[in-house]
């Protein structure tokens, strides 16, 4: 894994150091922007894995120049361990309001971690047809990548704990917080 | 004892009966069921949540929509499907119901999806699994005898929730043959138990059970009494096939009687809707006006029936 310094040529996301601690949500999300914009086509389609990834999706398609219509998609259908740990509790009904095939996609998620749930809602997306391509961008990376998956635009990169999971919340006001959670490994992670 | 349709952790591993099931597993169910709704819309109408696992359709009765559904349920979770219409000929060979099972199971059986005219038998291959420690192998009972009929149950109760929002408040009617009925006992447990004020049984004293009371219901022999103020009204098919004796004087007696015409439903609320479990008798319990009318929501069932049963297969399976 050398999710950190070691991306592919031609990848728009920042080569920047990881820093450790925990980013200020609202700045990762301006340099998220910043990253996105005149590098994102006019007519991407922004697709938000629930929840965190959503309530950005909606947030950059306000602030990034275009016409960039919002879907969401819940991967839980196409999970690589459901074998292992079963359906999880809530899962919310994909949404995509749009045509898939020949779509510019860029999907979005709040933390970029082992790259499971990207793969799976990248699978999904095909069953609603072949896009003409996918982008993903991600408020956090934390490297740890178990499949060869990199994020195009990224807003921080950070070290954290394996036992630790990083969340990103939404207060009533809108307002975005990052924070971490010890995972205990829940059946249902 | 423990409920054996839950394992270790209280998730449900076998679905058995909506009798002593807990609210909390019966809404969860519910809620999975939503996003498998829009599947059915989508270009590629699968899943592959259970790919490579086999689910064997043990139908020791007959039934063409049931099985049909628990077959599709199955193919859009990607689960490879078997069926087997047994009927009365394995009997005949002399092979015990458990000894089939264990066959099935030596074939790397994943899922059963049982119906059994004997209420109990999949509650007896559940516990058979249980007690030989095989408790990766699941059962779904898809109608046992006169005892349940669970995910029928469940696929009424989503679509209540879906036209109505909420259980707290309503007046349910359910309608005609609840004597013959495993589809009106799992709705009566499912409505009680999701904590529905008012479920009515309406139908002549022969097509009641005795103590029908003691479920938890209103007992109604007049069908216009029984309509008034209601939100839902489920009328069930009348099930010659199973009376035996003269519980009716006839059909066209019955439909005098509890035949749900236009001029009835009026009494229910405005807005009001009409269930079936089918398949339906048109012009014995229910007027064709009634039936393809605004109100009946008898269609939706279907669709959403296979919604739910993907939910249940995906959640078992995966306990």
């Amino acid at each position: 894994m050398n999710g950190f310094n070691g991306n592919a040529d031609g990848l728009r996301g920042a080569q920047r150091e990881a820093v450790a601690g925990l980013p200020d949500a609202g700045t990762a999300l301006a340099e998220l922007i910043e990253r996105m914009k005149g590098a994102v086509a006019f007519d991407a389609k922004f697709v938000g894995i629930y929840s965190g990834g959503a309530w950005l999706a909606e947030r950059l398609a306000e602030a990034i120049p275009g016409n960039h219509p919002v879907g969401y998609i819940d991967a839980s259908f196409y999970r690589d361990d459901y074998a292992r740990k079963g359906l999880k509790p809530e899962v919310h009904a994909t949404r995509l309001p749009f045509e898939i095939e020949g779509a510019t996609i860029v999907l979005v998620d709040d933390v970029l971690y082992t790259g499971r749930s990207v793969r799976a809602a990248i699978n999904e997306l095909f069953d609603y047809g072949r896009p003409a391509s996918i982008e993903l961008a991600v408020l956090v990376d934390r490297g740890g990548r178990e499949l060869p998956i990199e994020a195009t635009y990224v807003g921080a990169r950070l070290v954290v704990a394996r036992e630790l999971s990083v969340v990103l919340s939404r207060a009533a006001d809108g307002t975005l917080a990052l924070a971490t959670e010890t995972s205990s490994e829940p059946r249902h992670a | 004892m423990r409920n054996p349709q839950l394992n270790a952790n209280g998730e449900l591993t076998h679905l058995l009966t909506l009798e002593g099931l807990p609210a909390e597993v019966i809404r969860r169910i519910l809620d999975t069921a939503v996003p498998f709704t829009s599947i059915g819309e989508r270009d590629v109408k699968k899943v592959p949540l259970l790919r490579g696992r086999s689910v064997f359709n043990l139908f020791f009765e007959n039934s063409t929509r049931t099985r049909t559904t628990f077959e599709i349920a199955a193919k859009r979770l990607s689960a490879d499907v078997i069926n087997l219409n047994i009927g009365a000929s394995s009997t005949t060979k002399g092979e015990t119901l458990l000894d089939t099972v264990d066959n099935l199971v030596a074939m790397n059986a994943d899922m059963f999806v049982v119906r059994h005219s004997q209420s109990g038998a999949p509650h007896l291959i559940a516990a058979h699994l249980n007690r030989t420690g095989r408790t990766h192998v699941h059962v779904v009972n898809a109608g046992d005898g006169r005892h349940a009929h669970p995910t029928q149950g469940l696929l009424d109760l989503f679509t209540i929730r879906h036209y109505k929002k909420d259980f707290t408040g309503l007046t349910v009617a359910i309608v005609g043959d609840i004597l013959h009925s495993r589809v009106a006992r799992s709705l009566i447990h499912g409505l009680t138990t999701m904590g529905t004020p008012e479920v009515r049984v309406v139908g002549p004293q022969t097509l009641l059970p005795t103590a029908v009371e003691s479920l938890g219901v209103r007992v109604c022999h007049d069908l216009r009494a029984g309509l008034v103020g209601c939100d839902v009204v489920v009328m069930l098919r009348l099930q010659n096939e199973r009376m035996k004796g003269a519980l009716l004087p006839s059909a066209g007696e019955f439909f005098k009687h509890y035949g749900l015409t236009p001029e009835k439903l009026a009494l229910a609320k405005p807005d009001a809707i009409v269930m079936h479990p089918g398949p339906m008798n048109r012009g014995v319990e229910i007027d064709s006006a009634v039936a393809d009318g605004d109100h009946a929501v008898i269609l939706p069932q279907v669709t959403f029936g296979i919604a739910v049963r993907m939910a249940v297969m995906s959640m078992v399976a995966g306990n």
